[in-house]
């Protein structure tokens, strides 16, 4: 491997989205709680909800905060970074940027404030105006981010001109062949995240006995919630695993492990595929399931890795293991929400220390899980930036290795420090729990106080 | 040729947006260390706790549009200017934490203080740099060359520390408006301070940039640009006269005053900056009408911006709106 500027500068870019990605993941459903929650709140006046608003409020802030920084590197780091690639697509994918800004980022932005201080300085009515508000901005900004990570995927709707996309089609464009089953699966990915860190942070209240009835309240919901969502993703997550094969046939053959074209494949449990004899090793499989799974056909075909030059195909090993990471999770939280639901029917949600055990441990799988689909996605869409048009290696900017090399470092050490103070302050946050003060608004000061305003 | 020129100026007006209202922001990061009570720097941040973030979108909004409208700009420019744009981004991120993070530590630890005013400094610092070095353009011709240290001359440095001083005048008016009592009393100095250096400085670069660039010479001296351009500089030191007499009399029926003479004051010297670089986006090398995207996009995202824009200015001006007054005191959050 040559450490070059196209290496750092994507193991730069894979590492600050990644590192991105993780907060808007908790966020887009932790808005979606809270608009839930301060609903309830104004339907039942019930002070508990109330303070499940206030409490989660303060955990999606200390998010947002760090989503926000993280976020705004990206903007620019496509140019920095990619600036062959930004050239080329500029006519597609900076407009559907721009529409993401003007739709979306304003409009969180805008009500973040409203929706953080602005529980004693608008009335409760306009308070959940903009919490709604937040959580549709939330929505919109991954709408517009998957559309153009999906046309990286499935471009359409374009014609190449003088090695410069134009669209011809904006339609097609913004709804590309892969997107509306992708942006589904990210929103149930962040959905899905979100209720099991509800739940483990419930959980782990309800094993010390803290804020019982508090915490029930949250567990309750996110349990019941996560069998509607887990559910939902298991068949999201099917729809998406059909249109890879349809349209990346050789994503779905690294994900599966696939060497040579076939029908009525299996599906390995285990491997380790060996790009360099070009087939895997210490297969464990389930006959026909890999056929079953991408073409819901027992004898359908599928294509071999080998159909390409060996510099045509993604790195196998990761694509492959990255893949198995999100699927195995996916079925544990399947399993989890529904042993959920058996214990409730059963009426005793509540009577299991085990299973509040289970829901800790599990509670941050979410991030892993969502990290490694995204890893499978982007990993298995390589060698290509835009799927089958345009190499990666042909994208990036041209700039001094040392460059990238400080940038590189800055990068590192300063998500490092951010990361660990985040965790820091979520757990302090987590550990001091929703207050007597957050119950009783009138207890609760805001943040500062104004003079001179009637 | 209408369509370039619209984009042109929606960008040129998010930057300014994002000078302005991330400015002053950035200015009470930069006052930081003068000012040494946990309580004022408390209420100094609380002035910008709910708009921060709303404030910094345009920056984002600047960098979107550029890429949407000037592809070609966005993927030579940033590069280009890839330390001063990456030093700039971590520093905004050190910045950007510290709002939440400084309400999370105990014992009143100052650490993201620190990182409140390095961030804010570094941030105003680099925006300088890459104005400074988008005066002196990256030669006349493409390819730029992206290794060079072009961004870091005797004239970037300046105009970074020009920055510096602009935004700690911003933040200072604004604090005047925001603030009672001691700190305000305060604020007037820093005001009146950052004022006069923001003068001296403001004449050196005027004086320095035309030797810069010939083009910029001819564009301000020659017949009869003279005579148009001629107003420009004299209405800044007008507005300049104008700001040190509202600073020094401290009108208490206007203490916006200040602020809204500042915004006069960086609208002309944005004005100047365009008109010297006026028709170029990679200056002096490549025109808006070069680098512009095709006909289709430029439409497609203007109708956007036209639909979506005033009510994003709509409901930023009420966010503004909810949390004016001027902040007292503050509380554990």
């Amino acid at each position: 491997m040559i450490i070059n500027t196209l290496l750092l500068s994507r193991i730069q870019f894979g590492f600050t989205i990644g590192f991105h990605i993780l907060f808007p993941t908790l966020n887009i459903g932790m808005a979606m709680f809270l608009s839930i929650m301060e609903g309830v709140w104004l339907k039942t006046r019930d002070p508990v909800y109330k303070a499940i608003c206030r409490f989660w409020t303060t955990v999606f802030a200390l998010t947002f905060g760090v989503g926000v920084v993280s976020g705004i590197v990206l903007s620019y780091e496509l140019g920095t970074n990619f600036g062959l690639f930004t050239n080329a697509v500029g006519g597609v994918l900076g407009s559907l940027f721009a529409y993401e800004v003007l739709s979306a980022f304003f409009l969180e932005a805008g009500f973040l404030g409203v929706m953080l201080f602005g529980w004693d300085k608008v009335s409760p009515k306009l308070h959940y105006c903009a919490t709604l508000l937040v959580m549709i901005g939330t929505t919109i900004s991954a709408f517009w981010i998957m559309s153009a990570n999906s046309w990286m995927q499935t471009p359409a709707g374009y014609a190449l001109v003088a090695g410069k996309y134009i669209v011809t089609n904006w339609w097609e464009v913004v709804f590309n062949p892969s997107f509306i089953p992708r942006y589904l699966h990210m929103i149930l990915a962040s959905y899905v995240t979100t209720c099991f860190v509800i739940a483990g942070i419930a959980a782990w209240y309800l094993l010390k006995q803290r804020h019982v009835d508090f915490a029930r309240r949250c567990f309750s919901f996110a349990i019941g919630a996560a069998i509607v969502v887990t559910v939902l993703q298991l068949f999201i997550g099917d729809a998406v695993g059909l249109e890879v094969n349809k349209n990346q046939p050789l994503k779905t053959a690294a994900m599966e492990g696939i060497w040579n074209t076939g029908k009525a494949l299996p599906f390995l449990v285990f491997a380790i595929p060996d790009p360099e004899q070009e087939k895997n090793l210490y297969e464990i499989k389930i006959p026909y399931m890999a056929s079953l799974i991408n073409t819901h056909h027992f004898d359908g075909e599928l294509i071999g890795l080998k159909s390409v030059s060996p510099n045509d195909r993604p790195i196998v090993v990761t694509v492959f293991f990255a893949f198995r990471i999100m699927v195995g999770l996916g079925i544990l939280f399947f399993l989890t929400a529904l042993c959920g639901l058996w214990l409730r029917l059963r009426g005793q949600l509540y009577n299991h220390n085990w299973f509040y055990r289970l829901c800790l441990l599990i509670s941050p799988l979410g991030f892993i899980s969502s990290l490694a689909g995204w890893i499978t996605a982007e990993s298995g869409r390589q060698p290509w930036v835009i799927y089958n048009l345009m190499r990666t290696a042909d994208g990036a900017s041209i700039v001094a290795l040392h460059q990238v090399v400080i940038s590189l470092i800055l990068f590192f050490l300063a998500y490092g420090v951010v990361f660990i103070f985040y965790l820091i302050y979520l757990f302090r946050l987590i550990n001091e729990g929703p207050t007597e003060a957050t119950i009783d608004t009138a207890m609760q000061p805001p943040p500062f106080t104004y003079l001179g305003k009637n | 040729m209408l369509l370039i020129l619209v984009w042109a100026i929606v960008i040129s007006f998010a930057i300014f947006m994002y000078v302005l209202l991330d400015g002053f922001d950035l200015g009470i990061g930069i006052l930081f260390p003068w000012i040494k009570s946990h309580q004022e720097r408390d209420i100094m941040i609380s002035t910008i706790l709910p708009v921060w973030d709303g404030n910094e979108t345009w920056l984002v909004f600047g960098g979107a549009s550029l890429y949407a409208a000037f592809p070609l700009a966005y993927s030579t420019l940033l590069p280009a200017l890839y330390l001063p744009l990456i030093l700039m981004l971590v520093a905004l991120i050190f910045r950007g934490i510290a709002f939440e993070f400084r309400f999370r530590v105990k014992n009143k630890s100052r650490i993201w203080d620190i990182s409140f005013a390095a961030g804010s400094i570094t941030a105003a610092f680099s925006q300088g740099l890459i104005v400074g070095t988008f005066v002196q353009g990256f030669g006349h011709s493409l390819p730029v060359n992206a290794s060079a240290y072009s961004w870091f001359t005797p004239f970037s440095v300046m105009t970074g520390i020009a920055v510096i001083i602009g935004y700690a005048l911003l933040g200072s008016s604004w604090l005047i408006i925001q603030t009672v009592g001691e700190l305000q009393e305060r604020m007037y100095r820093i005001a009146k301070r950052s004022l006069i250096a923001l003068t001296v400085m403001l004449i050196i670069v005027s004086l320095w940039t035309p030797f810069i660039e010939p083009s910029i010479m001819t564009r301000w001296f020659s017949l009869p640009n003279i005579f148009y351009l001629a107003p420009l500089p004299v209405l800044s030191g007008a507005t300049l006269i104008y700001n040190f007499y509202s600073l020094n009399k401290r009108n208490v029926q206007n203490e916006r005053l200040p602020f809204l003479l500042t915004t006069l004051l960086f609208i002309f010297s944005y004005l100047g900056f365009c008109i010297s670089d006026w028709p170029y986006i990679i200056p002096h090398a490549v025109t808006l009408w070069d680098a512009a995207s095709p006909p289709s996009s430029l439409k497609f995202t203007i109708v956007g911006v036209i639909i979506l824009l005033p009510f994003l200015l709509g409901y930023t001006f009420y966010s503004y709106h909810v949390f004016r007054g001027k902040v007292t005191q503050t509380h554990e959050y």
